[in-house]
C-alpha cells in the first residue's frame, strides 16, 4: 500500500528527520576523518575521557536539583544554576582565610570538609528561601508563570551576589594534596580529577540511597507521583517539596565546590552555562529520572570533552574548542525534538511535557 | 500581654524582612552609589531615599496587616517594624566597627558606614539610626491610618519630588533649551539635586494638581462620556494629533543625549513588539528571541560594509533582505520546537540563541562573519541625499518602524490569525480540535516576531556602524521579555510603557547600569507574585488572570 504509507509522513517530521540525519552524517564522517587522521594517540583520548567523566560528574550532581524539583512541582528550577554558584562562591572566603593562615596546607582534609560544608549550607539556604518566596506562592498559576519567576530570581541572585562579592574572578586557593597526577602506564590521571569523581560518585550514591531507601524519600517520590494523593494519606506535601530543595541544594552546593577545585576559580555568572548544561543532562536521562539525570550528565561531560575534536577536528574545522558550547546546546535541542522523555524515561509522553 | 501578642507578629516580622533588605540594600553597593546623586541637594540623596522608602513601605506593609479600628496597635505595629529595620542597620554599622566587612562584602566600604550613620560616626549615629528608622515606621502607620485621598496626594507629591530630582540631567539640560525656563532651572535645581524651595514648591504643586484631580476627573469623565459618538471621536482625534506632533516634535525638544536615549528605547520598542506576538499572543515563551536581532543586523552588515566586501548595497536595499532573512530563521527555527511547549520550549530556544552566538564568535566562521572582532564601516542610511547619522535623524527611522510595526501588531491582534494566536495561548489542544492549523499559525508568530526583531536588528546596525557578537547575548532576551512582562502581555502601550521603564531610565540614571539586571529579576519575580497581568494590561487578559485566582 503505498499510498498510505506516502500520506502517514508529515512533511515536517520528515524535515526534522533529514536535519538529524544530516547531523548524523556529520558526526560520523567527522569522527572517521578524526581517527583516520592518526593526529591524537589513545592517552590524549584518555585524558579527554577522564576530564569528560569528571565534568559529567560535576553536571549530574547539578542536574539532580533540576530533576527532582521538575518531578515534583513540574517546572524548571531555571535559578538553580544561581543555587550552584552561591554556595562555592561564599565558600571561596572560606578558602582564602584558610589558605592564608595557613591551616589549608597543614590540615588540608578538615578545610576540604569546612569548605564543603559552607559551600553546601549557602546553597541550601538560597534554595528554600527561593522555594518559600519565590514559588510557593505561585504553585497552582499558570505554567508559564513560575518558569518566568524563576528567570527573574536568577537573574536577580546573579547580580545580588555580583553586588555582594564583586564582579572580578576570584582564583580558589590551590590544594596542594590535590595537585599532581597518578601514572598508570602510559595513562595518567590528574590527582584533582580523580578526587572530583570519586566525591561525586559517593555523594550520587548517598543521594539515591536517601531518595530510595529512607522514609523521606519514599514520601518524596510519593509526592512527585500525585500530589494530592499524598496528601490524602498523610504526607506533608509542602514539607517535602522543602526536603527537595534543600537536597537539590545540597548537591549543587557540593557539586559547587568540586567545580571550584576543577576549574580554579569562581564568578558571579559561573552558574549559567553549567546550568544549562545540567539542564540538558536532565532532560538527557529523562527529567523527572533521578539515575537518568547521573548518567545524563555524565553522558553529556563526556560527549562534550571528546565531541569537539572527534567530530570537529576531522572536517577541518580550526579551533574545534570554541564549539563546545555548541555541541552541548544542539545536543540539547536534538533531545528535546526527537526523544523529549529523555534517553531512560517514559514516564513523562503522558504527561505533556 | 494580650496587647504584646497583637503587636509583635507583624511588626517584627516585616521589620526583620525590612531589615535584611536594607542590609542587602547597602551591602551590594546600590545605597553607595545612589549616594552620588542628590534629590534635595544637601539633605536627601538617592541613596538616603532609597533607605527611607524601604523602611516606610515596610512599615506601611506591618500597619495594613492590624485592623483600622485599633489606632494604637496599628502605629504600634507600624514604629515597632521601622524600628527592626534601623537597629538591623544599626547592628551592620556596629559590626563593621569590629570587622573589617570588606574582605568579604566588596560595597562595605568606609563610605557606606559614613551614609548609613549622616557622618556622624557610630557612636551619635547609631542611635540616630535606630530613631529615624522608628520615625519613619510611624510616618508609615499614620500613612496607613490616613484617608484614601490625603494618602494618594502624599504618595503622589513625594513620588514627583524624588522622580524629579532623579531626573535632574533630564530636565536641566531641557529647560536650558527653552529661555524661559532657563531661569526656572536656577531657581529649582543646585549642581547636585533640587533646592529646598524648589522642593517645597513641588511637592505642594503636585499635591494640589492630585487634590483638584481627584476631585474633577469624575466629573471630566461623566462629561465625556456625555458627548456624542461624534464629538468622541473629534475629542479623539485631537488626542491623537497631538500625540503625533509631539513624538515628531520631540528630538528638536530634548537634545542630543536625550534623542540617543530614545533611539535606544525605541529599538527595544521594535523588539518588544516582536516577542509581544510571540510571547505576549501565541503564548511561546521565546528566550532565544535575540537570534533574531542578531540576524538582521547582521545581514545588513554583510549586505552593507565594504568591510566584508559580499554585496555594498545600500541601507534600504538590504532592509528587506535582512528582514527577509529574519523570517525565513524564524520558520527555520520555528520548525523544530514546534512540538513542545512551555518550559521545555524556553530551553530549545535558548539553546538556539546561545547556538547562533557560539558560531558568530567562532574561528571557524572567522572569515564570513568576522569572529569577536565584528564587522565595521557599515553605511549609514540614506534618505534622498540626506544622511541620517546623528541620533535626531535616526529617531525618525525608528519613529517609522515603530509606527509600521505597532499598527501591524494592532490590526492583527483582531484578526483572524490573532485570535487563533491568543487559542493557542490559552490552550493548545483546544485550539487544535477547533481546528486551528498549529503548524502554520506558530510558524507565523515565529515568522512575524523574527520580522520585527530583524527589522529592529537592522536599524540598530546602521546606527551603531559597526556589530559585535557581544552585543547579542541572552541578556537582551531577557530584557525584552521582562520589558514586556512589566508592561502586561499583550498590550501593545503595554510594550511601550514598559520599554521606558526598563530601558529608558536605566539609561538616564549612570549609577543604575550596575543594578539593572539585578532590578529586572526582582521586578520580574515582584511582577507575577503581585501583578502578573503587567502595568498597563489588556482588559481581556487582566480579567482572566483575575478570575482565574479566584477560582483555581
Amino acid at each position: 500500500m503505498p499510498q498510505k504509507w506516502i500520506e502517514r509522513i508529515n512533511l515536517m517530521d520528515f524535515l526534522m528527520w533529514s536535519i538529524g540525519g544530516l547531523i548524523l552524517t556529520i558526526i560520523i564522517w567527522g569522527s572517521i576523518a578524526t581517527l583516520a587522521s592518526a593526529r591524537y594517540t589513545s592517552h590524549h583520548w584518555f585524558d579527554f575521557i577522564i576530564f569528560g567523566l569528571a565534568q559529567g560528574s560535576i553536571y549530574a550532581l547539578i542536574a539532580m536539583g533540576y530533576t527532582m524539583v521538575y518531578g515534583i512541582l513540574r517546572m524548571i528550577n531555571f535559578a538553580h544554576s544561581e543555587v550552584f554558584m552561591s554556595g562555592p562562591y561564599t565558600a571561596y572566603f572560606v578558602a582564602a582565610f584558610f589558605a592564608s593562615s595557613g591551616l589549608l596546607d597543614r590540615s588540608p582534609i578538615f578545610c576540604l570538609v569546612a569548605i564543603f560544608l559552607v559551600s553546601m549550607a549557602m546553597s541550601t539556604l538560597i534554595a528554600v528561601l527561593l522555594e518559600r518566596i519565590a514559588y510557593r506562592p505561585l504553585r497552582s498559576a499558570p505554567r508559564l508563570v513560575p518558569l518566568i519567576t524563576a528567570i527573574g530570581a536568577s537573574f536577580f541572585l546573579q547580580y545580588t551576589f555580583r553586588g555582594l562579592y564583586g564582579s572580578g574572578f576570584q582564583a580558589y586557593p590551590v590544594i596542594k594534596i590535590l595537585e599532581g597526577q597518578w601514572l598508570w602506564g602510559e595513562f595518567r590521571i590528574l590527582k584533582f580529577q580523580a578526587v572530583v569523581i570519586i566525591a561525586a560518585a559517593l555523594l550520587m550514591a548517598a543521594l539515591y540511597s536517601f531518595v530510595q531507601r529512607t522514609k523521606i524519600g519514599k514520601a518524596i517520590r510519593a509526592v512527585s507521583e500525585d500530589k494530592e494523593m499524598a496528601f490524602m494519606v498523610g504526607i506533608d506535601v509542602d514539607r517535602m517539596i522543602v526536603i527537595t530543595f534543600v537536597v537539590g541544594g545540597m548537591a549543587a552546593g557540593a557539586a559547587g565546590v568540586l567545580y571550584a577545585i576543577m576549574f580554579k576559580q569562581v564568578h558571579f555568572f559561573m552558574g549559567f552555562i553549567p546550568g544549562i548544561k545540567a539542564f540538558t543532562a536532565a532532560v538527557l536521562g529523562g527529567i523527572g529520572n533521578i539515575p537518568g539525570a547521573m548518567l545524563g550528565g555524565i553522558f553529556l561531560g563526556v560527549v562534550e570533552s571528546v565531541g569537539p575534536t572527534l567530530f570537529l577536528d576531522g572536517l577541518g574545522i580550526v579551533a574545534p574548542y570554541q564549539l563546545k558550547d555548541a555541541i552541548a546546546f544542539i545536543l540539547l535541542v536534538l533531545v528535546l525534538i526527537f526523544r523529549p522523555t529523555g534517553l531512560l524515561g517514559e514516564r513523562l509522553a503522558v504527561k505533556k511535557a | 500581654m494580650k496587647l504584646v501578642k497583637m503587636i509583635w507578629p507583624y511588626g517584627l516580622k516585616l521589620g526583620l524582612g525590612g531589615g535584611v533588605v536594607a542590609i542587602l540594600l547597602a551591602l551590594i553597593g546600590m545605597v553607595e552609589s545612589f549616594h552620588q546623586r542628590h534629590i534635595i541637594s544637601e539633605i536627601a540623596s538617592m541613596g538616603q531615599t532609597l533607605l527611607a522608602c524601604t523602611a516606610l513601605l515596610f512599615s506601611y506593609l506591618a500597619a495594613r496587616k492590624t485592623s483600622r479600628d485599633h489606632l494604637y496597635i496599628s502605629l504600634s505595629n507600624a514604629i515597632i517594624c521601622g524600628l527592626f529595620l534601623g537597629v538591623a542597620l544599626a547592628l551592620l554599622v556596629k559590626i563593621s566597627t569590629i570587622l573589617n566587612l570588606r574582605a568579604v562584602f566588596i560595597n562595605a566600604s568606609p563610605m557606606l558606614f559614613k551614609i548609613l550613620t549622616f557622618g556622624q560616626g557610630p557612636e551619635k549615629g547609631i542611635p540616630l539610626l535606630i530613631v529615624s528608622g522608628s520615625f519613619l515606621g510611624l510616618l508609615g502607620g499614620c500613612l496607613f491610618l490616613a484617608p484614601p485621598l490625603w494618602r494618594r496626594i502624599f504618595s503622589v507629591s513625594l513620588g514627583s519630588v524624588i522622580l524629579i530630582g532623579i531626573l535632574q540631567d533630564l530636565l536641566r539640560p531641557t529647560f536650558a533649551l527653552w529661555g524661559p525656563l532657563a531661569i526656572l532651572n536656577d531657581w529649582l535645581y543646585t549642581a547636585n539635586g533640587l533646592t529646598r524651595p524648589g522642593a517645597v514648591a513641588i511637592f505642594i504643586l503636585t499635591a494640589l494638581v492630585a487634590y483638584i484631580w481627584a476631585n474633577k476627573k469624575g466629573a471630566w469623565q461623566t462629561t465625556y462620556q456625555s458627548l456624542k459618538p461624534g464629538q468622541k471621536k473629534v475629542v479623539q482625534a485631537i488626542f491623537l494629533f497631538l500625540s503625533f506632533f509631539i513624538l515628531l516634535a520631540l528630538p528638536q525638544i530634548l537634545g542630543l543625549f536625550l534623542s540617543e536615549v530614545l533611539t535606544i528605547v525605541g529599538l527595544y520598542v521594535l523588539l518588544g513588539l516582536g516577542l509581544n506576538i510571540v510571547v505576549g499572543y501565541a503564548g511561546l515563551l521565546d528566550l532565544g528571541y535575540v537570534a533574531f536581532f542578531a540576524i538582521g543586523a547582521y545581514s545588513v552588515a554583510l549586505l552593507t560594509s565594504p568591510e566584508i566586501g559580499f554585496m555594498n548595497l545600500t541601507f534600504w536595499q538590504a532592509l528587506p533582505l535582512a528582514i527577509a532573512c529574519g523570517v525565513i530563521s524564524g520558520v527555520l527555527l520555528g520548525i523544530p520546537v514546534l512540538k513542545m511547549r512551555g518550559d521545555y520550549l524556553a530551553i530549545a530556544t535558548l539553546g538556539f540563541g546561545e547556538i547562533i552566538r557560539i558560531l558568530v564568535l567562532s574561528d571557524f566562521l572567522r572569515p564570513w562573519l568576522g569572529g569577536a572582532q565584528g564587522i565595521g564601516k557599515i553605511p549609514k542610511p540614506f534618505v534622498g541625499s540626506m544622511e541620517l547619522s546623528s541620533p535626531q535623524e535616526i529617531y525618525y527611522l525608528i519613529l517609522g518602524g515603530c509606527f509600521l510595526v505597532g499598527f501591524i501588531s494592532w490590526r492583527l491582534r483582531d484578526s483572524r490569525l490573532g485570535r487563533a494566536w491568543m487559542a493557542i495561548r490559552e490552550d493548545e489542544d483546544v485550539a487544535q480540535a477547533l481546528g486551528i492549523n498549529l503548524v502554520s499559525t506558530k510558524l507565523l508568530a515565529f515568522a512575524t516576531g523574527a520580522a520585527f526583531s530583524a527589522l529592529s536588528g537592522a536599524i540598530f546596525a546602521s546606527k551603531l556602524g559597526s556589530v559585535y557578537p557581544h552585543s547579542f547575548n541572552v541578556m537582551i532576551s531577557i530584557n525584552i521579555l521582562c520589558l514586556i512582562i512589566v508592561g502586561g502581555m499583550g498590550s501593545i502601550p503595554g510594550v511601550i510603557v514598559g520599554a521606558f521603564a526598563l530601558v529608558g531610565l536605566p539609561e538616564l540614571l549612570r549609577e543604575f547600569a550596575e543594578y539593572r539586571l539585578l532590578v529586572y529579576g526582582a521586578a520580574l519575580v515582584a511582577m507575577m507574585l503581585y501583578r502578573p497581568e503587567g502595568l498597563w494590561p489588556e482588559p481581556i487578559h487582566r480579567r482572566e488572570l483575575h478570575t482565574s485566582n479566584s477560582s483555581p
